[in-house]
């Protein structure tokens, strides 16, 4: 088996990115394909409680690289998904304990048995950032509609092309349809433009996303949520399948908007 | 009451997010290149200054920018409008056309120069 290894990184803090690969490692899951995640952002480790998955941990991605722990000892395996593991971050040492050659090694091992390896960058474009994009087959970016995260992203767009990791996709996360309409946000295809990126995939801003967290069961097992469906659409767009961008503005039609009138919000 | 008539009448208002898209441009072009607005100034004068040794240019005209596409395409695109050849008796016009000369007006594709 020779898995692939996705990077899903953003320059940015806060962006949304551990939500995008805890979602997608359960959307690909769901999928039946084999995932690991890998959190790499060590000393600051989210990936962990985002997936529900914080009390199982033993070991962690350092105990990995220098060898107290075996692999398989150190990967947790998903309570719902069986084809599902987590690779946690270390929460007491720094960047500095992983070098971007670990990382491939790492994949390399990795590749054998799964097929999607799932790398959950830090912020930033420091040593966090060369880890985890050392490996990668492939880079996702998630950006917001917000000048400093597009900022950040084309700033990170730029090191990732120098590190022949491009062209890296978009993933737009936390767009809100009635603000670009009254046109006081940033709308995709004014991101779109700006970055010269192909993009993965919009997910509407949604108040489940929050309480996903909260629960620690990721968006994407909740049926009603927008944000959820658009996960699992970037996860079928990368393995391949031609999914189209969902319409944003499903139920919210001619009703929809004069209800929203009324509301005097 | 209000916010019914301001939904019903939106205002031309420019909105936020066309702001937000004109300063993201202005930002990255500067970052991409890592030549920041100063710097691109001074840059402009020095051009100009040579420029002015050979010809009288338009100065009102002059429109020196960045123009970029993504991060393989950047490109200076300089539009400098020139009224005639230099000869030293115009030392003292400076650059100041005499705006009844119908030639300042006449855009002159020539003279657009990219790099």
């Amino acid at each position: 088996m020779a898995g692939k290894a996705v990077t899903i990184t953003s320059g940015k803090g806060g962006v949304g990115k551990t939500t995008a690969t805890a979602n997608l490692g359960v959307s690909l899951a769901g999928l039946g394909k084999k995932v690991v995640v890998i959190d790499a952002d060590i000393g600051l480790r989210n990936l962990d409680v985002i997936m529900g998955l914080e009390n199982r941990i033993v070991y962690d991605l350092v105990d990995i690289v220098e060898g107290r722990s075996k692999l398989r000892q150190a990967m947790i395996k998903h309570k719902k998904f069986t084809n599902l593991h987590l690779i946690p971050a270390a929460q007491t040492r720094d960047k500095m304990a992983v070098s971007p050659t670990d990382m491939i090694e790492l994949a390399d091992k990795l590749r054998e048995d799964f097929d999607y390896i799932l790398i959950d960058s830090p912020a930033g474009i420091e040593r966090g950032f060369r880890n985890a994009l050392a490996p990668a087959n492939e880079v996702l970016i998630v950006t917001n509609p917000e000048i400093s995260a597009v900022r950040d992203a084309d700033r990170i767009i730029g090191l990732i092309e120098a590190a022949n990791k491009g062209p890296s996709k978009l993933i737009i996360n936390r767009l809100k349809t009635d603000m670009v309409k009254k046109g006081e946000m940033l709308s995709a295809d004014d991101i779109i433009d700006i970055l010269g990126l192909s993009v993965i995939g919009i997910i509407p801003e949604d108040r489940y996303v929050l309480s996903a967290s909260n629960s620690g069961v990721p968006v994407t097992l909740n049926s009603n949520s927008q944000a959820g469906a658009a996960f699992a659409n970037i996860a079928r767009r990368l393995t391949g399948e031609d999914v189209p961008l969902m319409n944003l503005d499903e139920n919210r039609g001619f009703f929809w908007r004069i209800a929203r009138l009324f509301e005097g919000g | 009451m209000a916010s019914f008539l301001d939904r019903l009448f939106r205002r031309a208002k420019r909105g936020s997010g066309s702001i937000a898209k004109d300063r993201l441009r202005f930002v990255l072009q500067h970052d991409r290149i890592n030549l920041p607005p100063e710097r691109m100034e001074e840059m402009k004068k020095d051009i100009l200054a040579v420029i002015v040794k050979y010809l009288v240019i338009d100065r009102d005209r002059v429109e020196i920018a960045l123009e970029q596409r993504d991060h393989n395409h950047s490109k200076l695109i300089a539009e400098i409008p020139f009224i005639k050849e230099y000869s030293p008796a115009d030392n003292d016009s400076e650059a100041k056309p005499d705006k009844s000369d119908k030639d300042i007006d006449k855009p002159d594709k020539d003279d657009k120069g990219g790099g």
